[in-house]
């Protein structure tokens, strides 16, 4: 009984993983894909964490979903003030 | 033990395709970057599947610990990647 | 062709990929376990002066690998300095975001300092503890600080190289007491773990935060703007 339970929760936990990093990685909206990452990170510690290593899932919720997450999220931003300059420049410019 | 092994290090090696294919195909800094840590996170989950013992015994502790200065690096190598590409957006500028 | 490539030769090629490391990694699950490490460091761990076996592997056994993992992480901050000044920061946050941070920020560093000191027996350690210090950095950052709670210039250089500093201060001294660099003798091992932990923390915590800010401390961005 409690084998099936861990295997049923082992297959829901990979599938929303790889689902999660598919959803990041095929998103063409920056903010979009950077937030998915972020939620894609944070099953990944939940999943160290069922493996027996609450060392690292402590670790990559804090960085690899929270430090990362926020250095992207700034460059999205950064990325959005870029565009937004160039195309009120453009008229004077080139087309 | 062997099965959730194979299991996690299986979804570990998906992983890694998937980040290797998005970075191949999209251009964009961002979304390479993106890519570039779904393939950082693969090849430490296949760390960790392979680190694990079964839910009674304690896992390896030096994969462990690879995977933790793994973490770290892999931060800050995206840090620097995106002040590369904001020099380099800034630079288009002049 | 581009379209023969992304859609013929690209699955093609990660699929023969992934076929490969899926059979090395089934070898190597399935095949003959034999003297594993894990059962050499697991056996140790007693004499490594701390109980949580992935900081005795991370401080002891391959205290060189993290030596070299902060390196690169000042490595990595040099480079971000050396590509110009910082861009203009965040707008003042409204009350509502100032009173959290309020709460906030010394709540992490207070958890940070949790983190580093139950590193020894339970999960936690230097970098979880240097994850939380830099994290209080971009809250601070976000919330409308320029300089994210950084101390000044000469501070924030001395503070982001204190985590080798303290590394080969010890291994130096290891070793001019007849040991080898960073042998720690087991008597002592705890509390020097500890005082390299302590350097560690504070030199990642600023990394973290600096790196963040994405750009050359104060007083030059001053200088440059216009």
């Amino acid at each position: 009984m409690t084998t099936t339970l861990l295997a049923a929760f082992d297959i829901l936990l990979s599938l929303t993983l790889l689902a999660l990093a598919a959803a990041a990685l095929t998103s063409a909206e920056p903010r979009r894909a950077v937030i998915l990452f972020i939620a894609f990170g944070l099953v990944l510690a939940l999943v160290w964490a069922r493996l027996r290593a609450p060392d690292l899932a402590l670790a990559e919720a804090a960085i690899g979903a929270g430090l990362s997450g926020a250095l992207l999220l700034a460059a999205t931003r950064r990325a959005k003030a870029h565009t937004k300059e160039g195309a009120s420049g453009s008229p004077e410019g080139q087309p | 033990m062997i099965s959730t092994q194979l299991f996690y290090g299986g979804g570990g090696i998906l992983l890694l395709l998937l980040g290797l294919w998005s970075f191949l195909v999209h251009a964009p800094l961002l979304r390479k970057l993106i890519a570039l840590n779904v393939m950082g996170a693969g090849v430490f989950h296949i760390l960790v599947a392979t680190a694990y013992r079964g839910l009674d015994t304690p896992p390896d502790p030096v994969p462990h610990a690879l995977v933790l200065t793994g973490i770290v690096v892999a931060v800050s190598a995206t840090a620097l990647a995106l002040a590369f590409g904001q020099r380099l957006d800034r630079d288009d500028d002049r | 062709m581009t379209r023969f490539v992304s859609l013929v030769l690209l699955p093609l090629g990660l699929a023969a990929i992934g076929v490969v490391l899926i059979w090395t990694f089934y070898l190597a699950a399935t095949g003959e376990a034999g003297a594993r490490l894990a059962d050499l460091a697991l056996a140790r761990v007693p004499e490594t002066g701390v109980s949580n076996p992935v900081t005795s592997v991370l401080l002891n056994y391959r205290a060189y690998d993290t030596l070299l993992e902060l390196a690169v992480l000042l490595a990595a901050l040099l480079g971000i300095w050396s590509l110009g000044p910082a861009a203009p920061g965040f707008q003042r946050g409204g009350e509502i975001l100032q009173g959290m941070v309020d709460w906030f920020v010394p709540l992490l560093i207070l958890a940070a300092g949790y983190m580093l000191w139950v590193g020894a027996y339970a999960p936690g350690g230097a970098f979880q503890a240097g994850a939380l210090l830099g994290s209080a950095g971009v809250m601070l950052a976000l919330a409308g600080y320029p300089s994210a709670g950084l101390p000044s210039e000469r501070l924030l250089r001395l503070l982001s190289i204190l985590g080798i500093l303290a590394f080969c201060l010890v291994g130096l001294v290891l070793m001019v007491l007849g040991l080898g660099f960073l042998t720690y003798p087991p008597e002592l091992a705890k509390w020097l773990i500890l005082l390299i932990e302590t350097g560690a923390t504070l030199a990642i915590g600023v990394t973290l935060a600096a790196a963040y800010l994405g750009g050359r401390p104060d007083h030059t961005s001053e200088v440059d703007a216009p």
